[in-house]
């Protein structure tokens, strides 16, 4: 039952975007907008600053995030489909679970064009370690969407909810950003320092399992008038 | 209590007055010198802003989950002293450091996870103040997630063996600096004590003020 709520919300979720394509599309574009401005920015005569790359590839994925989260509820509460979802006799945390996957789902193909993008720009060797960049990156934006549903969830009925999303999303996702940069800057390396990866990605998966938890936890009594 | 709470007033007015001679007495540090005895401020403000932090989160929890109105109140008292005991420490900390590693500031695990706790409870007087009707839930949200950082900031410095002393300096204090360690420590719970005292019973007339108005306002 739990899993079914899940995945119905999911999909539903999906569902409207794949029609309108509205979040993915404006999602993307600012990302790509993000890496170019930091392009121009850090890199000279064609070389880019040392270990830029790992921490734009993060930025990026965080400003894109907090877009994306913001855009995701700003539609549920427009078309009230939140409060319907409240009023459904199903258990909360599923929902909660079902909203995780479909942001998750959602910055995952976001950096599917990213990470290219900044490989690209510059030149960091995305290639050399494929599976620990891509346990990096899904754990890190599990964890990034754990604490950003919860808080962009709560906040649908605040009243500057686009100014408070970011102030309350960073102070408490920075370890993840730090430990996705740093793993990153790991692999990014002209040698990959693959334990060292290792350990940071320990780490995340560390902090998704408190984030996810603490947000379980705490979603139910927060959506509750 | 009533009674009670101008004598404890009383009592560390004297504490606070007693604590810097028997600092002065303590014995110096051998590599240190005297700015080591920032240490007698620096950390007992550090153990109450953990304190204040746990206060802040345990509070926030029972408010979430029973909805009790007192429980909110301890915890926006607790996060204001959480924010005010912090930026003692953060303040504390970098004069101790310009002379101990000769920067201000250092990016180190302990430095900047206690940064960024202190952030959280800024962030949460932040939604208190501007997030508008409900805000009391979102900021107990955002209290349960800071209270969770406080075990990783306190044993960040020994996973990281980075640049700032680690969990053992306390216990392996030397005899003559150790009471005078304890001593501000009692001084500083006591004075967070207090604080926490009068900033609750001042909500708690706001909130009766408050009750008044809509009283009033319904005749």
């Amino acid at each position: 039952m739990f899993l079914r709520v899940a995945w119905l919300v999911m999909r539903k979720d999906l569902t409207v975007e794949v029609r309108s394509r509205e979040i993915l599309y404006t999602t993307a574009f600012f990302a790509v907008a993000c890496v170019l401005v930091f392009a121009f920015a850090l890199v000279k005569e064609g070389r880019p600053l040392e270990d830029a790359a790992a921490g734009i590839m993060w930025i990026s994925i965080a400003f894109a995030g907090t877009l994306a989260l913001g855009r995701t509820f700003e539609r549920e509460r427009h078309a009230e489909t939140l409060r319907a979802l409240m009023l459904a006799p199903a258990s909360r945390p599923a929902i909660y679970v079902g909203k995780l996957l479909g942001i998750v789902l959602l910055l995952l193909i976001v950096e599917a064009i990213l990470v290219p993008l900044v490989a690209l720009l510059f030149h960091a060797p995305v290639g050399a370690r494929p599976v620990l960049l891509v346990a990096l990156l899904v754990c890190g934006t599990v964890g990034f969407s754990a604490v950003g549903t919860l808080f962009a969830a709560m906040l649908v009925r605040a009243r500057s909810r686009d100014v408070l999303l970011p102030i309350l999303l960073y102070p408490i996702t920075i370890p993840v950003i730090i430990a996705g940069v740093r793993g990153t800057a790991a692999l990014f390396e002209p040698v990959p320092a693959d334990d060292l990866a290792q350990m940071w990605i320990a780490l995340l998966a560390f902090f998704d399992i408190v984030f996810v938890t603490l947000s379980l936890w705490t979603f139910e009594p927060l959506m509750t008038e | 209590m009533k009674n009670l709470y101008p004598a404890l007033v009383l009592l560390a007015l004297v504490l606070f007055a007693a604590a810097p001679v028997m600092i002065v007495n303590a014995p110096y540090e051998s590599t240190m010198g005297l700015v080591q005895k920032i240490f007698y401020y620096h950390v007992p403000s550090a153990m109450v802003m953990f304190l204040a932090a746990f206060v802040c989160g345990i509070a926030s929890a029972v408010y979430l989950f029973r909805g009790h109105a007192a429980a909110d109140r301890v915890a926006s008292a607790a996060a204001e002293l959480t924010v005010v005991f912090g930026l003692i420490v953060l303040v504390t900390g970098p004069l101790w450091a310009r002379k101990a590693w000769g920067v201000w500031w250092q990016w180190d695990a302990r430095l900047t996870s206690t940064l960024l706790m202190w952030m959280i409870f800024l962030a949460y007087l932040l939604v208190r103040r501007f997030g508008g009707p409900g805000a009391e839930k979102l900021s107990a949200a955002m209290a349960v997630f800071g209270m969770a950082n406080v075990p990783f900031v306190y044993i960040s410095v020994n996973i990281w063996r980075t640049i700032h002393p680690t969990t053992r300096v306390v216990p392996t204090l030397s005899p003559g600096m150790r009471g005078p360690f304890w001593f501000c420590v009692a001084a500083f719970v006591l004075l967070f004590g207090l604080l926490l005292a009068a900033r609750m019973r001042l909500e708690h007339r706001r909130a009766d003020v408050e009750h008044l108005y809509l009283l009033a306002e319904e005749e």
